[in-house]
């Protein structure tokens, strides 16, 4: 190294000093104390006592854990591919020379701007089995009033319904990726005797790949971690048939002051996300088409 | 012309035909698009229609929409429900310092990564990809124990102090990508004119990134003006709660029966938001679309 080199490198790591001194305590720190947590049993009260793996032996015969994986699961499950094909599709609407598209595309992006206890409390009131919007649309086609969040059987559909509200944030994405596709290769497939749904097919869906895979990554890692709303809104009931996993990490640590087990719920969770990561990234090489350097180079 | 009138009757069947297709598809095309449309904004509208009636407008059936007379007075009284001048303020103070905070330290943290070449930095960057996708609440409890060693707790502390260390990941990388777009020449010319480092960051990067300067600004607000979970795990007295905890206290005081006041409170606390989003939604359509397709 020479003298300018080391000097650069020197104001590198001055550069990138608070995330390196932040990525220890607040992440990496973490990662590693949250595994020691784990192995005790501590109330925040009395000092933690030391019990080895007993927390994760808990966990395995814990009905209320495999039934808010279960649940988180299921959330994600519907959650994830409806909001993907919902945006898309109406992204792929807004694409054909619709009138008032930055209209529609504002009005649509518009729930994606506003979150949290606000928005909770807008659809506590829209799913009031009485007198919310929810109940009084259904009569509008003689449907009996559904019990929505205080049903065992209506509480998750709600909160699916909840996260569906969200779709714009994508529409946003996908538009501008549908836009991004070179139209010669539309001509190209035209002239070579392609009909329209063979051009989507081969033409728009591939080079939409990386955007969807991003989109499908994100909402899964997001639907995995669906916190507010379930706290808000049902707090895991009726009888536990919202217990997101988030939730009931939650209440081990602060409701029930069970900071080792909340812990060992955390470790968990970070190995299921690490898990679903390297799968969809192992999986992607086989569907997710990237262009060649051409496109870069423009 | 007379050519033409010949080949007609034939030609007519099959363009009526297409145009009726053309005409069905435009109109699924924009039943969906006003059914979504609905979908997404109605509920907006119940809730402030509900924010301006009194008990008896919302018990009415079938429902009114715009109630009269409009309660107005809603709006100050429900404010003066619970303290919410000092959860305002509370929340004021940790959205403007954590939104300095995320701004100062993710971009200077990305100039390093985007400009300066030092051993280790693939790996270190690969570190800050691997954080965007961490769940945050996995890491949760021994925040909370490291926080609480630190007697932090039940103060502001855990919600700004963090941000000053690029704990936004994503806004760091929104940074990188955007500096790299922009030329070495301005800031080899600027060097051979005498400026260090931190001048070519703070006086040639730096303005040159008003775009996305404004999107991480417009982001961090919306995040830690809406956050719930971190001051539901720190904050415990009501001096020190944020108006999202104080929106929860509102509903678990009123039980559900004062739907007036919570939506007229839920409507105050989302109007900051949906304004910025009014006024600079080109910063904010721009800055979604440049992370999700040129990320």
């Amino acid at each position: 190294m020479t003298r300018a080199q080391r000097r650069e490198a020197l104001e590198g790591y001055l550069c990138i000093a608070p995330w390196l001194i932040g990525f220890v305590l607040f992440v990496g720190g973490p990662i590693l104390g949250s595994l020691g947590v784990s192995l005790t049993d501590w109330s925040l009260l009395a000092p933690p006592d030391f019990i080895g793996l007993k927390n994760y032996a808990d966990l395995v015969v814990d009905p209320i854990f495999w039934l808010s994986l279960k649940v988180t699961l299921i959330y994600t499950a519907v959650h994830v591919p409806l909001s993907i094909a919902l945006g898309f599709g109406l992204a792929l609407l807004l694409n054909q020379n619709v009138r008032f598209v930055a209209l529609w595309r504002t009005v649509f992006y518009l729930p994606a701007v506003v979150s949290g206890v606000a928005v909770a409390l807008l659809w506590l009131w829209v799913f009031n089995p009485e007198l919310g919007l929810a109940n009084r649309f259904l009569a509008l086609f003689g449907i009996e009033p559904l019990g929505w969040l205080l049903s065992t059987r209506w509480a998750l559909p709600a909160l699916i319904i909840i996260g569906l509200w969200n779709v714009g944030g994508g529409i946003v994405i996908y538009l501008a990726g549908l836009q991004g596709i070179p139209t010669e290769l539309f001509e190209a497939a035209q002239i070579d005797g392609a009909s329209a749904l063979r051009r989507f097919w081969n033409v728009t869906v591939p080079l939409m790949t990386p955007v969807l895979f991003f989109q499908l990554i994100v909402g899964m890692i997001g639907a995995f971690q669906v916190f507010t709303n379930p706290y808000v809104l049902t707090n895991g009931g009726p009888a536990n048939a919202t217990m997101v996993y988030v939730l009931y990490l939650y209440l081990n640590g602060f409701s029930f002051l069970k900071m080792g087990y909340a812990a060992a719920l955390g470790w968990i969770l970070f190995l299921l996300a690490l898990a679903l990561t390297i799968l969809s990234f192992w999986s992607s090489s086989r569907w997710v088409y990237y262009e060649a350097g051409e496109r870069r180079a423009r | 012309m007379s050519q033409t009138a010949v080949a007609a009757p034939a030609r007519t069947q099959r363009q009526w035909n297409l145009r009726i297709w053309r005409y069905v598809g435009r109109t699924l095309t924009y039943a969906v698009i006003l059914a979504v449309g609905a979908f997404v904004s109605v509920p907006f509208v119940w809730m402030i229609s509900a924010s301006l009636k009194d008990e008896s407008q919302i018990f009415a059936s079938p429902p009114i929409w715009i109630p009269v007379p409009v309660y107005w007075n809603n709006y100050p009284e429900a404010v003066r429900l619970l303290p919410f001048h000092i959860f305002l303020r509370n929340t004021v103070v940790v959205t403007g310092a954590a939104m300095l905070g995320d701004i100062l330290s993710c971009s200077l943290v990305a100039y390093g990564f985007a400009r300066l070449r030092f051993p280790g930095r693939g790996p270190l960057f690969t570190c800050v990809l691997a954080t965007i996708l961490l769940p945050v609440y996995a890491v949760a409890i021994p925040r909370f124990i490291l926080f609480r060693q630190l007697g932090w707790t039940n103060t502001l502390l855990p919600l700004t102090i963090p941000a000053f260390f690029g704990s936004s990941a994503f806004f760091i990388f929104l940074f990188r990508q955007f500096f790299l777009t922009i030329p070495f020449e301005l800031e080899d010319a600027a060097r051979i004119d005498g400026a260090n480092t931190f001048t070519c960051y703070s006086r040639i990067i730096l303005p040159m990134s008003k775009p996305v300067l404004g999107a991480v600004a417009i982001f961090s607000f919306v995040f830690h003006w809406n956050d719930f979970f971190f001051p539901l795990i720190y904050l415990n007295s009501q001096e020190n709660y944020t108006l999202a905890i104080g929106l929860n206290m509102l509903r678990v005081s009123q039980g559900g029966m004062r739907w007036n006041y919570l939506m007229a409170m839920s409507v105050l606390v989302m109007l900051p938001c949906l304004l910025l989003f009014f006024f600079f939604q080109r910063i904010f359509i721009q800055g979604v679309v440049f992370t999700g397709v040129k990320g």
